[in-house]
């Protein structure tokens, strides 16, 4: 059992302390937005914000993320506004399948809240996502849209 | 689509057999996963009874493409599969054209493939492989939107009373011109609907297209970018459980035993099943307690014989079919390229060979199902909905009426959800917990065994010069694995599969783009234990590698520019000629390249389309290599979303590429060594330059743009990588080689 705070509500969670918090998001908390790519922190498909730090939430135990604010792909829009990182995804029609995107989006939310203004070459350091559709392009093209915005 | 709408729906999921209707006239409320929308869509059968065919909201079918609500809200059904390439956008682009609607209503669905076998294939082919969404469905679906068009128009002119040939229709509005009245799609749908179809529609001169052609957004964004998109591993239904599966990692090898005990009083463990002969899976509470339980299984394979399979004795099997004594299949000739090779004053020779590869969706895969013994049904990704069915129909044991399948969005296909091998496993588990879904989400580490691979291939190219440096003769002699005789023995043509030509076939889609006084292209078939599948590009990927870094090394070999000496082989290939002159100028070929930048070049057909490619590189160490830009042309015939074109050609390079510098599964005891994407790396955003395109679309054929520009990938940079080293790469990927980028 453990209290996990994730998009600003605290859930109680019926699970061990060393499940991946990545399947307690998506199995008892039931947000499906943070996706299964690898389980080993390779791909960034599951990456969230754990106290506004990008994390793939598969690499991280329920116990270590107790106690923290934890925001999903489904947190990121405030009052019913989509952040801009995602305005910009929607304006630049970045997904192709789609299933990398959130953590994708999740990456890119953080980096834009440690730099607003993001180099190429901050982009290349930071944003270390796999996209097997090779979404690269657009998402650069969207990171540099969203900065602007 | 949120995840309660999909478990409103399920309890309406059955037939229900009308009792006072003819016992041919069915009944089907069907909950369907539809793209982006959650619909369902209640069928009343016209079997001899009333014309009208309503969706589940009570609006009419005019045909079985086009819906319309009273409120002119357009639903344009796809048959074809959403993977990430646009199809679901670029077929409603299609149907709108023709229809004339406001493509602003325009929302879209998936029709079920049960639904289309109970309405005699009404939707035609589901398979959504081989570049064909658009190209192999454009005819039909087009007239689909102009015959609903005809049918409103006529709809109007009658309530009108006016003769159709005075009203047009714009945007869903027809309008009566010689009074100026003006009505919508949605007032007149039900008297549209009870109209008999015309026999024959004329379809617009692409150059008229205002929806099609154009660069219009995707209908599947916002979803994906909220995380409000269901994909397969995401479906929750009530009363689920979760199940994770290992199959004998050795190919053809068997499941001996298991020690159930050892995990029987494991956290949220429900049960252990047996899946065919081969596979043991752990159905659970959660899946992570499915995983964590199947890892603990103590599991004993029997191996068999291929245990003693591995890359080594695959390669050396391969290297023996490139002894032209060896028995082979010949895909094209003309000339004869032996003596003409034999009496030659140069030759030139290489051999070259490609690894296997896992397709890697980002989303490992997955099937649910829920099974009694009167319905089964499946919720999945499948690139193929006609084949998911089948394979339930046959998992199950139960007759094609009482199985349904429902498409759910792929997370990437890429060939290898055409596959149905998940689909059978997830039938086979929940047979064994009737009345309880199960989703099967396989672990990556099972993804990356238990794929269907990238054939392996070798192949030795040989050339001959006369006096003059002109090429004479060219002899391409293909070894390797061949996916048709695994996966469609009855495509084979007197044993030969002819598939294994692409790009280098004497005509068809898949031409190849030179003409030599003497031409042999020939292949020994040898075909490993290792399943192999149709991966993204499929055989063009290897056969575009070996003949296009082959002309750069004859090329180079008498001295020539690698474009000048293409272009003198190519003078009766126009439009082969034409996307690589597209290249060439757009990146410069033939004025100097920044200092220390080289270039490469290559031009394959495939898939119906003509396509180039041209890379700089430059290389620091003498092996790592920074791609600093990229050209590529492609010749669809027509593009329906350039801007989804553009996306495919990208992505085309970004998956070769991967492939090239960081894939390659190898064999090992029988067993694929690679687990996980540590081990199969696949490209990031700080490797990939820009892609400029440069569209050339011709007209008058219709060609698939999802795979034809993987081709040109690798051969690109291994012939910069020349250039810029004087080193020939001839095996992938370049990791063995310890070449990796800056």
């Amino acid at each position: 059992m453990a209290n996990l705070t994730i998009n600003g509500k605290t859930i109680n969670v019926d699970v061990e302390d060393d499940t991946p918090l990545l399947w307690a998001i998506r199995e008892n908390v039931g947000l499906t937005g943070t996706k299964y790519g690898c389980g080993i922190a390779q791909c960034g498909a599951c990456t969230v914000h754990i106290d506004g730090v990008a994390m793939r939430s598969c690499g991280v135990t329920v116990s270590e993320a107790v106690g923290k604010q934890i925001t999903t792909i489904e947190g990121l829009a405030s009052n019913g506004t989509l952040h801009k990182v995602q305005q910009a995804w929607i304006a630049n029609d970045v997904p192709q399948c789609g299933y990398c995107q959130a953590g994708m989006i999740m990456a890119v939310a953080a980096l834009l809240n440690e730099k607003p203004k993001p180099t190429d070459k901050d982009i290349d350091e930071t944003i270390t996502n796999i996209c097997r559709c090779g979404t690269f392009q657009q998402v650069r093209e969207a990171i540099h849209a969203a900065a602007s915005a | 689509m949120p995840p309660q709408a999909l478990e409103g729906n399920v309890m309406n999921q059955h037939v229900m057999p009308k009792s006072n209707l003819k016992l041919n006239r069915r009944a089907f409320v069907i909950g369907t996963a539809a793209a982006g929308a959650g619909l369902a869509i209640g069928l009343d059968l016209p079997f001899g009874g009333p014309k009208v065919v309503r969706a589940a909201d009570g609006s009419p079918e005019v045909n079985v493409w086009v819906v319309i609500r009273p409120d002119n809200t357009t639903v344009i059904r796809v048959a074809r599969s959403e993977m990430g390439q646009g199809t679901l956008t670029g077929l409603a682009q299609l149907v709108a054209e023709e229809l004339e609607c406001d493509w602003s209503k325009v929302v879209t669905e998936y029709p079920t493939p049960g639904q289309s076998v109970a309405r005699k294939r009404a939707w035609g082919d589901f398979s959504t492989g081989g570049s064909r969404g658009i190209r192999s469905s454009h005819d039909y679906v087009r007239k689909g939107g102009a015959t609903a068009r005809v049918m409103l128009i006529q709809a109007a002119a009658n309530e009108w009373k006016v003769p159709a040939s005075e009203c047009t229709a714009a945007n869903s509005i027809i309008t009566h011109t010689p009074s100026g009245r003006t009505t919508t799609y949605g007032k007149v749908v039900e008297a549209a609907a009870r109209l008999e179809p015309p026999a024959d529609v004329k379809l617009k001169d692409p150059k008229d297209w205002k929806i099609a052609g154009k660069a219009v957004k995707r209908l599947d964004t916002v979803d994906k970018t909220t995380g409000a998109m269901i994909y397969g591993a995401d479906i929750k239904l009530p009363g689920m459980l979760n199940a994770t599966i290992k199959d004998c990692p050795v190919f053809g090898g068997k499941l001996k035993s298991y020690d159930e005990a050892k995990i029987a009083g494991m956290k949220g463990v429900k049960k252990v099943v047996k899946v065919g002969d081969s596979a043991v899976a752990v159905v659970a509470d959660t899946w992570w307690h499915a995983k964590t339980a199947l890892d603990a299984l103590p599991i004993v394979w029997d191996e068999g014989e291929n245990a003693k399979v591995s890359s080594e004795s695959i390669a050396k099997w391969l290297a023996e079919g490139l002894d032209n004594a060896q028995p082979a299949y010949i895909g094209n000739q003309n000339g004869d390229a032996k003596a003409a090779i034999a009496s030659a004053v140069k030759k030139v020779e290489a051999v070259y060979n490609y690894p296997y590869q896992n397709h890697a969706t980002m989303e490992p895969l997955n099937a649910t199902a829920l099974y009694t013994p009167d319905k089964c049904e499946v919720w999945c990704g499948t690139q193929n909905g006609e084949a998911a069915f089948a394979a339930t129909i046959e998992a199950s044991g139960l007759t094609a009426e009482k199985c349904e399948v429902h498409k759910l969005i792929l997370g990437g296909g890429f060939g290898r959800r055409g596959m149905t091998d998940y689909v059978r496993q997830a039938v086979l588990i929940a047979k064994e917990m009737p009345g309880t879904p199960v989703k099967l989400l396989w672990s990556r580490e099972e993804d990356m065994a238990q794929g269907k691979f990238h054939p392996v291939t070798q192949c030795k190219l040989t050339g001959a010069f006369d006096a003059d440096n002109n090429l004479t003769a060219l002899h391409v002699r293909l070894s390797g694995q061949s996916i048709l005789y695994t996966v469609r023995p009855a495509a084979l043509v007197n044993g030969m599969d002819t598939a294994a030509f692409q790009g280098l076939s004497p005509s068809g889609d898949a031409a190849i783009g030179y003409s030599v006084p003497n031409l042999l292209v020939e292949h020994s078939m040898r075909n490993p234990h290792v399943p192999p599948g149709f991966w993204r590009g499929v055989n063009v990927n290897h056969n575009a590698i070996y003949m296009e870094c082959f002309m750069d090394e004859l090329a180079h070999s008498v001295g020539q520019d690698p474009v000048e000496f293409r272009r003198k082989l190519m003078s009766k290939h126009p439009k082969h000629l034409a996307v690589l002159n597209a290249v060439a100028e757009k990146i410069g070929w033939g004025t100097p390249a920044p200092q220390g930048v080289y270039r490469g070049i290559a031009q394959v057909m495939g898939y119906g389309s003509y396509v180039a490619g041209a890379a700089e590189i430059s290389v620091t160490e003498g092996s790592k290599i920074k791609v600093h830009r990229i050209v590529a042309s492609t010749d669809p015939g027509y593009i329906v979303n350039p801007a989804q074109v553009e996306r495919q050609i990208a992505g085309s390079f970004v998956y070769g590429l991967s492939a090239l510098f960081y894939g390659g599964c190898t064999v090992k005891d029988g067993k694929i060594e690679q687990t996980n994407f540590d081990t199969y790396n696949s490209m990031r955003i700080a490797e990939m330059p820009k892609v400029e395109c440069v569209m050339v679309p011709s007209g008058g054929f219709w060609g698939g743009v999802g795979e034809p520009t993987i081709g040109v990938a690798a051969p690109a940079v291994l012939n910069a990588y020349f250039a810029a080293t004087g080193k020939r790469i001839r095996s992938v990927p370049l990791k063995d080689q310890n070449i990796t980028f800056a």
